[in-house]
Formats: C-alpha cells, structure tokens, sequence
C-alpha cells in the first residue's frame, strides 16, 4: 500500500464561454431552435452555408480552461497549500477534488474519505435554531447524526453560542453566525479535509482560534488541501506547496519553496493597464517601478486620462499588508509634490519614497485618483509587490506579528 | 479503506451505495422543509388540513350542489371528491416541489457533493408527510358517512406507493430540465393546474365514454384516484383494470426516464445552476 492519497493525472477542466447568442441562448427555445435546425444543417453539410454557421458558432462560443495537465501527489499527513492568483484555478481545482463538478480530462485518485469545506455555513437555514443547524449543516458536511451529537457540546462550546442554541440563526448576529458555522466544519474528521478559503471571516480573536483549530486538523495526521490568499496562514498551516498559474501548475515543493517562487512571480507582475472609461477620469495604468523600487525605496507610477482637465490631477496609495492591513499611504495633498497646478487631462503622477521603514516583503498596493476635491476612481489591491529592505536582515520576523516598521535600532547589554 | 476514482466523461459506480450512504441527509433535508415550512405561523401545521379542507368544500359547493355534478352511485358527493382530491393535492404539490428543488437549492449543488437524486426525493418525501396529515380528514369523513373501513383501506399504502413514483418519475426529469431552461419554472404550475380539471376529481371516471377510458388512463393519476374509490367507497366503484394497468405502466416509464435523464446531466450541475 502506498503512501499517496491524492493522486492527480493530466487533469484538466473546460467550460464554453457563451457570447451574444450563447449568452441568453441557455433558454428552451434556443435548444428547440437548435434541436430543428440540426437536421438541415447535416443536409447541407459540404455546403458554403454550412461553414458560415459553423464559423459563426465557434466564433459565439469559446472554450476556456480553468484547468489543463495538471498533475501531482499528495501523501498522507501532508498539509498542502494551494496558491496563486483570483482565476488561476484553485476553486475549480478544488471543486473537482471535491466531486461537485466533473474533469473534462485526467483523472483522480483519492485514498479516504474527502470532506470539503468551500464555503462557511453551506445550507443553514435562517429560520432554524442554533441547534438544528449544527445538525443539519452537520448531515450536509457528510457527518452521520451519531457523530454530530458526540460532537456537539464541543462543537457549541468552539462557537461561543450556548445561550443561543434555541434562537432561529436569522436572529444571530453576523459574526455568531459566522462563528457557528465554522464551528461545525471545524469538528469534521474526514481522513482528507479539503478547505477553501474560509478563515477569512469574522473577527480577529476568532481568526486565530480558526487557525489553531486547522494546526490540530493538521497535527492529527490527515491529509489537508488548503486553499487561501493569505500567505502567513499557508505559512503557518502548510508544510507543501502547489502554485497554479492561469490553469496549469507551475510549481509543487515545500512551502518555502513555494512562497518564494510564488512572490517571485508577483513581483515579475509590476505594471497593470486598465481599460478607459471615457465618460470619467479613470486609471489607466499602475506600476511598481522595478529598477528604482528597492533598497529601501519605492517608486510608483499612476497613468490617467480624464475627459476634462484635471485641476490638477492626484493621485493617492495606500499600501497594505497581505492581510490587508494599512501598511503606508501618501498623497501630494499631505507630502511634498512639485507640480506648480498643472492643468491635465492625461498623464502619468510618479511618487517616490525613500528609505520608507518597514520590514521587506510581500505588500499590496491600492490607488486613487481624483483632483483636489473628489475621488473619481479607485483600484484596490491592485499589485501585490514585493519590498526589498535596504539592509536585508536574517530572521525577519512575521511583520503580521511584530509591526510593519522597521528603524536603526541596536541592543546592548549594560 | 476506500479508493475514489474520479476520472473524466465517466459516471461513478458507486452512485447507488453512495445514494444509501447519504440517507442520514435525505431525511434531514425532508425535516428541514417539513420543519420550516410552518414556522412563523399562527396556525402552524393546521395549515396542512386547512388548505384541503377549504378545497374540498369549495368543491362540495359549487360543483356538488351548484353545478349539480353526479357522484358515483350512493356515494356522498363530499366524500368522493375527498377521495380524490387528496391524493391528487400529494402529486400536485410533490410535482411541483420535486420540480423546483434543485432550482431552490442551487447553494448547496455548487458547494457540497451527494448524490443530487436526494433533494427531488426529499421533496416528494416532504408532501407526502402533509399528506398523510390530511389523511385524517379523508377518515373523519369516513366516519361522518358512516363508511366504514373495510379489508380494501389495505390497498391505500400501494397506491400511495403509485403516487410517488408517479410523481418522482416526472419531478426528476422536470428539476433536471429547470437547472438549463428555467422555462419550466414557469410552465410546471400552468401543468398542475392544468391537471386538476383534466383529472376525474370533481367527477367520477365512470363518465368517461368507454371507448376514450384507455386513452384516459395514460394520466397515471387516473389510475391512482380510481383505486382511492374502490378502497374507500366501498362496492359503489370498480376499477377498470387495463387503464389501472397503462397508468402504473405510464408512471413506471416516466420514472425510467427521470432517472435516466437526471443521472445523464447531474454531473453537469454545478456548472450550470
């Protein structure tokens, strides 16, 4: 017997993209229509008019892969974290995984039983107690009723609602909810837990019971596929790594390994286009300066077109950190600028920082753009980036933890 | 220890044992829509006999006494319409919630896996349940009639069985079709309504020429409601046996095909819903 529980082969996902036709064409009358025109169009099959319809159809239809050759291992015990960027294919990985929806190509091996969790609270109820909930979401998860009442004092205990257990869900708050439905998921044993990004809610008191919750999962010896954007969690929780890149896995090793190819590949990322609307001002680019950003420095350049004069244009950013945590901000409103008043309506804004004091590492970056008075366009977490210190140090601690600022700072024993 | 095989364009093998794994949830499921169902009600689940009940008298009232409908042969009018409105009001409702399941539950098809079969299902399972409550009012007219129950009440259960399938079979097949061409959210009520007047509840099938009966029959709540009459009637009816005959041969091959079409595109679901 093997140690492998997860075995991936030449995997690979399409879904049709409709356009025009194709879009409202998911009605009964398109099919009607299609079901009575297919009989002619085999009639008519070599002829010229054939191939127009046909070309007309590809050209309706597009067939994108949110997943392809993908192929890898999972050995029992691993904690594996799965990255990339929003549409590299980690949800739809994991859907497959879970058997929601079927591979177009490939195949998969799954060794145990699979338990999923893509989404916190799936299928409560609002008009349900507490305590019918834990039941029910306990069924929809795959627990047996035996289970879930073995279970279910520490289950209500985890969640923090014993008070509540008999008022209809709809009546809790958004973060009781929140925290009685992970609760529930938290307390599934399956011998392979596949987990989407779902830590992501309530607070942050709450937050770090989740993960320490996920490291007993973790410790406990059973396979765990995790799924998630924040990078200190995958840290934390993950001992491999999967990168997926527009559909294709680009990379699987531990996860150092796998961070820094990750960031690496964030950091090639440093100029973004966006299109124009033309009916406002709007941002047309943002980019990290490569040469410039480092050492201590960051030069960032914002690009707009207005249809009217900006008087004058400002553009502002906030850096956060992975966790979206405000890290820095800056706008010529507040520190120094040497534009005189220009008058424009298209144009590039640079701004440049030095020695700014924080810790080096993975940031995102949000901008603005308005004039003096009014904000006309915004682009949030737009660039993750990566902050190269000045003088790089050893055991840079988790700035998450510590703080993101960073000085000149000696210790001495007197 | 158990080996999943999840390989592309091939349907699992283990759907059925799968199905029975997940029972524990059918049930859940059928709870959750009983137990919601009245929640927030004055009435609560009285709403169960009120609703036939209302329909029984408006049907006593205008077609009985007003229009002047015969009933069949000493029979209270009242209680013949009972027994047939009722278990048509269980295939009505289980049709129509069988057919809007999946549409109801689009969260969970995209987030958890189960055989998908056990929403419809539970669903029927679920107006089967206010059925057998409104039960107690086809006894109590019973009782009101002076008809007493003889050895035929032991038939009901098998027709009831009819009923399900009848109504899962189709309720399969249109959920299937409601996820791709939400049409049919639309035109299942039209149906349903279309089915109470073309089913013999406000009359007897007896008055159908004899030459049409057969045809008749193919609607298998036909065959369900006569059998309703001869188990409760008492020697006033009779059944006619080929068209009971091609409306359990009709339900059995609606049901076929509801399976066959559900399991041909459940796997497509997700993506679609």
């Amino acid at each position: 017997m093997s140690d492998t529980v997860i075995r991936v082969e030449n995997l690979g996902k399409r879904y049709t993209l409709g356009h025009q036709r194709h879009t409202s064409g998911n009605g009964l009358r398109h099919a009607i229509q299609d079901a009575l025109s297919a009989p002619f169009r085999k009639l008519l099959r070599n002829s010229t008019t054939t191939k127009n319809i046909a070309s007309a159809q590809s050209a309706c239809t597009e067939d994108f892969w949110a997943l392809k050759d993908v192929n890898f291992e999972v050995k029992r015990g691993d904690v594996v974290g799965i990255i990339g960027r929003n549409g590299a294919g980690k949800s739809t990985l994991l859907k497959i995984l879970s058997r929601i929806t079927e591979p177009t190509t490939g195949s998969i091996e799954l060794d145990g039983r699979v338990a999923s969790l893509l989404e916190v609270g799936t299928g409560f109820h609002p008009e349900l107690s507490g305590r019918e909930n834990i039941f029910l979401n306990g069924a929809i998860l795959g627990m047996t009723r035996a289970e879930v009442k073995s279970k279910f004092d520490e289950i209500v205990a985890f969640a923090e609602v014993e008070k509540f257990l008999d008022t209809p869900v709809k009546r809790y708050s958004s973060g009781m909810y929140v925290r009685l439905a992970f609760a529930v998921a938290a307390h599934l044993e399956p011998e392979i837990l596949i987990v989407d990004e779902v830590l992501a809610v309530g607070d942050a008191e709450f937050q770090k019971k989740c993960v320490g919750k996920m490291q007993d999962v973790a410790k406990g010896g059973r396979t765990v596929l995790f799924v998630s954007h924040n990078m200190k969690a995958i840290q934390n929780l993950c001992k491999k790594g999967i990168i997926l890149e527009s559909g294709r896995l680009k990379h699987a090793g531990t996860t150092d390994e796998s961070l820094r190819i990750y960031s690496e590949s964030i950091s090639m990322q440093h100029r973004i286009t966006f299109p124009i609307d033309d009916s406002r001002p709007s941002i047309s680019f943002v980019k990290v300066e490569p040469v410039q950003s480092g050492a201590g420095n960051l030069v960032v350049e914002i690009g707009f077109k207005s249809p009217f004069v900006l008087n004058p244009p400002v553009g502002g950013l906030v850096i956060t950190s992975c966790l979206g945590t405000p890290v820095f901000g800056s706008n010529p409103r507040f520190h120094k600028n040497d534009f005189g008043q220009p008058r424009l309506s298209e144009g590039t804004l640079r701004m440049t920082a030095n020695n700014l004091p924080i810790h080096g590492g993975i940031y995102k970056l949000s901008v603005w753009l308005g004039d003096w008075h009014t904000d006309y366009d915004e682009k949030r977490d737009t660039l993750a980036f990566e902050f190269k210190h000045g003088q790089p140090v050893a055991n840079t601690p988790n700035p998450e933890m510590m703080g993101f600022t960073d000085a000149s700072v000696s210790w001495s024993v007197l | 220890m158990s080996k999943l095989i999840i390989k592309a364009g091939q349907t699992e093998k283990n759907y059925w044992s799968d199905l029975w794994r997940y029972r524990e949830l059918f049930f859940i499921l059928a709870w959750r829509d009983v137990s919601v169902r009245y929640k927030q009600t004055v009435v609560g689940i009285a709403w169960a006999l009120l609703q036939p009940l209302l329909t029984l008298l408006v049907f006593t009232v205008i077609f009985g006494y007003i229009a002047k409908l015969p009933s069949e042969g000493a029979a209270p009018y009242m209680l013949m319409v009972a027994a047939a409105q009722l278990p048509w009001q269980f295939f009505s409702n289980s049709l129509s919630s069988a057919s809007q399941s999946l549409v109801n539950n689009s969260q969970l098809i995209s987030k958890v896996y189960f055989p998908r079969m056990i929403i419809p299902a539970g669903s029927v399972v679920t107006s089967l349940i206010d059925f057998l409550i409104s039960f107690v009012i086809l006894l109590g007219l019973m009782l009101w009639f002076h008809f007493w129950p003889t050895w035929r009440m032991f038939v009901i259960p098998g027709l009831v069985g009819l009923a399900f399938l009848a109504s899962l079979g189709p309720g399969l097949l249109l959920t299937a079709l409601t996820v791709r061409y939400r049409d049919f959210r639309i035109v299942i009520p039209f149906l349903v309504q279309f089915g109470l007047y073309i089913s013999p509840i406000g009359f007897s099938s007896t008055i159908v020429p004899e030459k049409w009966r057969l045809l008749y029959s193919l609607n298998p709540m036909v065959g369900v409601i006569d059998g309703f009459r001869w188990a409760i009637l008492g020697g006033e009816s009779n059944i006619y046996w080929p068209g009971f005959a091609a409306s359990l041969g009709i339900a059995t091959i609606t049901l076929i095909l509801g399976v066959w079409y559900f399991r041909k595109t459940e796997r497509t679901f997700a993506d679609i819903i």
